[in-house]
Formats: C-alpha cells, sequence, structure tokens
C-alpha cells in the first residue's frame, strides 16, 4: 500500500520535475484569434528550424493575451489592436513594460452573401449600417430587405479595430456604437456560416476567411473614391481602406530565446509565411 | 485503535458533509467582494434597469435590463415548452405505460440529459436555426425562440423524473379509492393524482427552471447575442450567462467591466437561489 503510494508520488513529481525543466526553452504564446493560424505556421517552422525548443500557441482574443502577459502567464501576446491605456498601468504595476512589435497587415473584409446584389460601399455607408442609422438594403441599393448586421463579441481585436475605425471613423472622442440588435457571433467562422446562409446579412473579418460562399464587398473612403477590394497588393499599397496593424507584444525588451523566436518572425522567412496565411507582409 | 478509526470516520465525514456549505458561502463571499465594487461606478438602479450594454465604451455603460429580459424570455419560453410535455410525459410514464415501455422511457430520458449542453447547441445551431428561419420569415434563426426550444429539451429530464418519481409516491389507497368510487383512469389521474402529487410537480417545474435559467454554452451558440430588449420572442436576445461567458476573456482584470460581469454572476445566483428555494419549499410541503 505505502510502496505504490510512493511509486505514484514519485510518478508525480518527476512529471512536475520534467515539465518546470522543459519550461527553460519554451515559449507561450497566448491572443487574438485572427492571429492563431499565423502564429501556428510560424511556431511550426520554428520548432523545425530550431529542434529543442518548443512554442505553444493558443488563442482566446487579443485582450485575453494582454492580461495573460500582464498576470505573467504567457510569454507573448498576440493582439490585433494597440494595447490600452488602462492595460498598460495595469502591467507597470506588475513590474511589465509591454513591448510592441509589428509583425504584419491584416486587411478586414466586409461581407455578405453572394446572393446580395450589393458590391460595393462607403465607409459612410458601412457606419450607417453597422450603427443602425441604415437599416434596409434598399437605402444602399439594394433589394427591400432589413439588414441583419453581424458583429463579433467584445473580447475581439476586431470588434475593436471595426469599431474605432469604421463606425468612429478614426475619430478617438466618438460616441457611436454597434447598432443593439447587432447580433454578437463568438468567433470569424460563426459569422462567415451565417452570412453564407443569410442573404440579408452583412459581416466583417479578417481577409484569410474569405471563401467562394461569401462576397467581399469593395471599400471606398468616400463617393468620390475609387471602390477597392481587400487584396493583398491594395492593403500593401494601402489603396484599401479597411486594414490594420497585427501586434506581438512581450515583457519588457524580448530577450533570449523570445528574442530568436521574435527574430524569426521578421525574417525573410516569416515573412513568407505571413502571405501564405493570406495576411500582408509589413515589409515587401 | 478501531474506536480510533471509527472517530476518525465519523469527523472525515462530517467535515464532508459541511464542505459543499462551506463552498457555498465562500462562492457567495467572492462573488460579492468582486462584483459590489461595481457599485462604485454606477448605482444599483441604473446597473439593474439600465437599457444599454455597452461595457468596453468610454465611459462604460453598464445596464443590464436586456440582459435579463433577455435570460427572462428565453426561459418563459422554455418553460411553456417544456412544462405540459414533460408533465404529460411523466404521467404517461407513472400511470399508463406498460412495464417494458416505461424502462425504455426512463432510460431515453436519463440519456437526453446526459447529452452535453454544447452538442445540443451545434445540433440547434445547424437544423433548428434555418427552420426557424424560413418558417417564421425572419432576417435570422439566431433568436430567443431557437434556444427556448433547445433550452426546453434539457429542462424536461429533470421535470420528467421529479414529476413521475412524485407521481409515483401517491399512496396506492387514493387511486384504489377512486376507482371504487367509479371514476375512470383519466379521472383518477385528474382529480385525484395530479392533486396529491402538485408540491413535488412544482418542484419539478422550479428545478427544471432553474437548470434552463443558468445553461450557458447552447444559448450563446443560437440566441444572437444582441443586447436589445426584446419585443417578441422572435427577436436576438443576449442572457446574462452568455454575456459572463463571453466577455470574462476581454474584461481587463480590475476593471469596472470585470466588476460588472461578477456582479451579474451575483444577479443569476440570486435568481437560482430563489428558485430552488421555492422548489425546496414544495417538496417539503409534501411529506
Amino acid at each position: 500500500m505505502f510502496k505504490k503510494a510512493i511509486f505514484v508520488l514519485i510518478l508525480f513529481l518527476s512529471t512536475v520535475l520534467a515539465f518546470a525543466a522543459k519550461n527553460d526553452n519554451s515559449i507561450q504564446i497566448k491572443g487574438s484569434d485572427t492571429m492563431v493560424n499565423l502564429a501556428q505556421a510560424w511556431a511550426e517552422k520554428y520548432m523545425e528550424e530550431n529542434p529543442g525548443d518548443f512554442v505553444a500557441v493558443t488563442g482566446g482574443g487579443s485582450g485575453t493575451g494582454l492580461s495573460s502577459l500582464i498576470s505573467g502567464s504567457c510569454d507573448i501576446a498576440m493582439s490585433s489592436r494597440n494595447i490600452k491605456d488602462k492595460e498598460i498601468v495595469l502591467a507597470q504595476q506588475k513590474g511589465i513594460t509591454p513591448f510592441e512589435i509589428k509583425v504584419a497587415l491584416d486587411g478586414l473584409a466586409v461581407v455578405t452573401s453572394p446572393a446580395n446584389p450589393v458590391s460595393k460601399l462607403t465607409l459612410d455607408q458601412l457606419a450607417g449600417i453597422f450603427t443602425g442609422k441604415i437599416s434596409n438594403w434598399k437605402e444602399v441599393g439594394g433589394k427591400d430587405e432589413k439588414i441583419v448586421v453581424l458583429s463579433r463579441e467584445v473580447n475581439s481585436g476586431t470588434h475593436v479595430y471595426f469599431k474605432e475605425h469604421v463606425l468612429r471613423n478614426n475619430n478617438a472622442n466618438g460616441k457611436e456604437e454597434f447598432v443593439p440588435s447587432a447580433l454578437m457571433l463568438s468567433s470569424s467562422q460563426a459569422i462567415a456560416d451565417e452570412v453564407a446562409a443569410n442573404s440579408a446579412a452583412i459581416g466583417y473579418y479578417g481577409m484569410g476567411y474569405i471563401s467562394s460562399k461569401q462576397k467581399a464587398i469593395a471599400v471606398a473612403k468616400d463617393d468620390k473614391s475609387e471602390y477597392v477590394n481587400p487584396s493583398l497588393e491594395n492593403v500593401l499599397s494601402d489603396k484599401y481602406p479597411i486594414s490594420r496593424p497585427l501586434f506581438l507584444y512581450t515583457h519588457n525588451q524580448p530577450q533570449g530565446l523570445i528574442k530568436k523566436f521574435v527574430d524569426y518572425v521578421l525574417s525573410k522567412e516569416g515573412q513568407e509565411i505571413v502571405i501564405k496565411t493570406d495576411f500582408v507582409p509589413i515589409k515587401k | 485503535m478501531r474506536k480510533f478509526k471509527e472517530f476518525f470516520i465519523e469527523k472525515l465525514i462530517f467535515i464532508c458533509g459541511l464542505a459543499s456549505i462551506f463552498f457555498v458561502v465562500l462562492i457567495f463571499l467572492f462573488l460579492s467582494k468582486e462584483g459590489l465594487t461595481v457599485f462604485k461606478y454606477v448605482s444599483p438602479a441604473n446597473f439593474i434597469l439600465g437599457k444599454s450594454w455597452y461595457p468596453i465604451s468610454e465611459p462604460a455603460q453598464l445596464g443590464i435590463l436586456p440582459l435579463i429580459c433577455g435570460s427572462l424570455i428565453v426561459t418563459l419560453g422554455a418553460a411553456i415548452i417544456s412544462i405540459p410535455i414533460g408533465i404529460a410525459c411523466a404521467i404517461y410514464i407513472a400511470e399508463i405505460a406498460p412495464a417494458k415501455i416505461k424502462e425504455v422511457l426512463k432510460a431515453g430520458i436519463e440519456l437526453l440529459a446526459a447529452i452535453p449542453s454544447v452538442v445540443l447547441g451545434f445540433i440547434g445551431m445547424v437544423t433548428l436555426v434555418p427552420w426557424v428561419k424560413t418558417i417564421f420569415h425572419l432576417p435570422t434563426g439566431l433568436t430567443a425562440l431557437s434556444g427556448s426550444i433547445i433550452l426546453a429539451f434539457m429542462a424536461m429530464p429533470t421535470i420528467v423524473s421529479i414529476a413521475e418519481d412524485s407521481l409515483y409516491s401517491v399512496p396506492k389507497s387514493y387511486k384504489e379509492g377512486a376507482f371504487a368510487l367509479g371514476a375512470t383512469h383519466w379521472q383518477t389521474i385528474y382529480r385525484v393524482l395530479l392533486p396529491a402529487a402538485s408540491s413535488g410537480i412544482v418542484a419539478a417545474v422550479m428545478l427544471g427552471i432553474g437548470r434552463v435559467i443558468g445553461e450557458t454554452m447552447a444559448v450563446m451558440m443560437i440566441t444572437g447575442n444582441a443586447a436589445v430588449i426584446p419585443q417578441s420572442i422572435l427577436v436576438p436576445v443576449r442572457t446574462l450567462t452568455a454575456t459572463i461567458a463571453a466577455e470574462m476573456g476581454e474584461a481587463v482584470v480590475g476593471s469596472e467591466h470585470y466588476f460588472a460581469l461578477f456582479a451579474i454572476g451575483i444577479v443569476l445566483f440570486v435568481i437560482s437561489f430563489i428558485i430552488n428555494v421555492t422548489a425546496d419549499l414544495f417538496l417539503h410541503k409534501r411529506h
């Protein structure tokens, strides 16, 4: 009986020790759902080239990532929005200075069902639709049908970015909000599915999620500018009006293993992976 | 040695018995500590009766009336669907069904209880939601009604098994007396058994409702989560539980949003506490 207990105890201790020892060359990355696939691809390639190093990637949303960075439960936070002042203050209370690294760009696509006749909108019209001022498709040249607005949940960096840059048109003091009747869906995939099935729906997400079941809307800055499709070239040349930077945040200046990984991300190889996962690299 | 062992085991069981109460108290204290802080930022009346829920805006608008209404309408819908079916099912199992069918039905009901809610939510999303959309000609099928239907499935096992139990425990003499007076089977059930078992049936209903109001995953997947005060059951709603689940990950620890989510937890705790106590009162009335 006692022998058994001791055996179990030893087994338990050795696993704990093994994990503790392993931690020395492992990196925990957490955050933006938009960036999970990208970071996963980086991690896989990086681990191929550096056997012995271990990189774990989990999602949860930009806010989740940053709060785990602050609480110390991850080494790198992925974020599709800038860190908030409130979060910097909280981090400093814990003795951490978040360090920002811009690693890629993302075009936000506004999507509808292919069955919807509307195929281009201005930023003003988009703001009108998502704040509820425009509630029928016929006001923007479509069928006489109520617009079903889809949005990500508030834990999504995409949600925050879209609100600040489209609804409030970059006005930091803006008071515009998503129309209360907007459906809050918990993932980009859920929005993609609902848009594919519902001809009156409109939603938004990162370019990478566009498939043949959705139609990306061409967007113009105002009614005098040209309508631009979300594509790699248009985001890179800054023609497409709704694109955003993607960031990694680390504790202070990255050092050691974390620096090695960040350097890899910013290298030519790392940036090629960015293109492969349908994002836009920061350098040509 | 033996006495010591006896004493030791007795005390151990005693501690285990107290543990659950201890945990409830701890949870309530923790909830209160975190949740009541929100009233530094917003008055209780504005919190409960406020009509806008924009937790991450500056300044944050923390009104949970749309969420309370959302939870209530989904629960009400589920109750309307599940109570008649559940009680009828209990009557059938307890009184009418032959022994073999009874066994099969009871096993089926238990299986229904064992299905994880996320699975029910997923099934609802791909089957029920499109149906609701086409049948009622709605702009979207992610509505309170879809949530109510799925939640009715979840409340049914609780209602059926407890109601069946209480019907079964009505003394045989009542039934025999009714038959002796020349009552038909239906008259016996309707006039004698149901009134005799009524306290147990009310308890069953209350516990079923308690299950529904606390359910999170399935409602989050199929009710659309729009924070508006619903005008009918055919519009998207956002429930208290789904709000906590969806937003806890984002909330900056120590922000008013974070405290507001804990305060929602208190509201939920109070609601289910009231429901459970009511159920308990009715259950004890029987004895």
